[in-house]
């Protein structure tokens, strides 16, 4: 297939999203459209719940994901999260301390902790959003301090992670503090799902705002990201059978 | 949404479709104008760099200063980070300064995060270890067993050489038929749910921006 058939291939997928998406907006427009049961979110719940009551802070480590690569979607992901939590979290005694591995995610990591504390006339600590380092381990070297160290009860990595994550969410089990962990990431994911207490598997880190602090928007791009992948199950199924027949 | 805010919103939407269709249909102007605004994102990444290393500079200052625990890493950390820099600084006067550069990576930086990596060895296998103990359902003995039947296809024994059987049949199964099925599943997954998050961002549904 040539580039530019792939590109229109594109191009069609992401107008079909754009159209499921603004049809479920339509028909979902007074209500909000039923999610799907994901059980680590309800235990990330309870476990806000606690940071907010017992005083204790809330970590969350939004991964290496650079802004200018195709990575960037899950540390957009991770930013809607984190935005979400420090909203739920701003009146704890200790407001959530962030880690990334991009100076880019750092900064709007800062900008999203700083209008929160703004928004609730609350004083911003320029240190609660940090850059843990710009390699693979030198980022899980630079946050572990701050998941051991700094009466850490919740840890929440989302973001884009290689296998540098096993040690961040070993660091947060001998803190004995709840984890909750997601990468766009294979390897990430796989390791993730022995190391982390919570794991997310494939598109779920996607959905973690939504969970959170539910919009109508956010809900039925969920749903729409449902239907096209029913769609992509049937032209796989499809192509096979036309290929075993002959006709492709 | 704010009148105030209105204004970043729509530069970030109008510059996100430009980017976005200049990828997917390859006009000659849209190329263009796409490869522009890359361009001047490489050049604010840059200087994000910049004040990242500032971050990473007043953090550790602050610990420093609260003498908390560990705060004694964190002096090494601004002292070499500084040394770092000014080699840096020096090398368009001094090109034979980067040799120092390629030292320190060399010497510091590669052993010790090859150091991790091998920490990272330890640390798997107490996770395994762990979850057969916190949770013991269906999918983890799955896992498990078949992270076992891999290791044990891919280790050459001591006296038996290769595995029979699970090193010529069993893993090359696991990994080209069920491993390779499932990881494009799961990539499928995060490919839509990347597309689905890029166009919340592009049409401000999602803003990483605050207005």
């Amino acid at each position: 297939m040539t580039d530019s058939v792939l590109g229109l291939l594109g191009f069609g997928l992401t107008f079909l999203a754009v159209m499921v998406v603004v049809g479920a907006a339509f028909v979902y427009r007074k209500n909000l459209p039923p999610l799907r049961v994901i059980p680590s979110f309800g235990r990330l719940h309870q476990a806000i719940g606690r940071v907010v009551e017992d005083g204790s802070r809330l970590h969350v480590s939004l991964g290496r994901g650079m802004l200018i690569t195709p990575q960037s979607a899950s540390a957009f992901a991770g930013l809607t999260l984190l935005r979400r939590l420090a909203n739920l979290t701003v009146m704890s005694d200790r407001p959530p301390v962030t880690v990334s591995g991009d100076p880019a995610l750092t900064l709007l990591a800062q900008d999203t902790l700083w209008n929160v504390a703004r928004e609730a006339n609350l004083p911003y600590d320029p240190t609660a959003a940090r850059l843990g380092g710009m390699t693979p381990f030198s980022y899980a070297a630079g946050s572990i301090p701050s998941i051991l160290h700094e009466n850490v009860s919740a840890v929440v990595l989302i973001g884009n992670f290689g296998p540098e994550a096993a040690l961040l969410a070993d660091a947060a089990e001998r803190s004995q503090a709840f984890c909750i962990a997601g990468s766009d990431n294979l390897t990430a994911q796989s390791i993730l799902y022995a190391a982390a207490q919570e794991p997310l598997i494939g598109e779920e880190l996607y959905a973690s705002g939504a969970y959170i602090e539910p919009t109508t928007l956010h809900a039925v791009s969920l749903m729409a990201q449902d239907v096209l992948r029913w769609l992509l199950i049937v032209a796989m199924i499809g192509g096979s059978v036309l290929t075993l027949i002959g006709v492709l | 949404m704010k009148v105030k805010g209105l204004f970043p919103t729509l530069i970030a939407i109008v510059s996100g479709l430009i980017v976005l269709i200049g990828y997917l249909v390859r006009l000659p102007f849209l190329v263009e104008m796409s490869q522009t605004l890359l361009s001047w994102a490489v050049l604010l990444t840059a200087f994000a760099v910049l004040l990242g290393i500032f971050n990473l500079l007043i953090v550790h200052t602050r610990r420093l200063a609260r003498k908390a625990k560990g705060s004694g890493y964190s002096l090494i950390l601004i002292l070499s980070m500084l040394a770092t820099l000014a080699v840096g600084m020096i090398i368009p006067l001094f090109p034979a300064a980067s040799r120092v550069l390629d030292i320190i990576f060399q010497t510091v930086i590669l052993p010790v995060e090859a150091s991790l990596m091998a920490l990272l060895a330890v640390t798997l296998t107490y996770a395994g270890f762990r979850l057969w103990r916190h949770r013991m359902n269906f999918f983890t003995i799955v896992f498990l067993v078949t992270a076992l039947l891999v290791l044990l296809g891919m280790v050459a024994l001591p006296v038996l050489g290769n595995v029979p059987l699970i090193s010529d049949t069993v893993r090359p199964i696991l990994a080209q038929v069920f491993a390779a099925a499932g990881a494009r599943g799961i990539l499928i997954g995060v490919a839509l749910g990347a597309l689905l998050t890029g166009l919340r961002v592009l049409f401000g549904v999602d803003r990483p921006y605050w207005e």
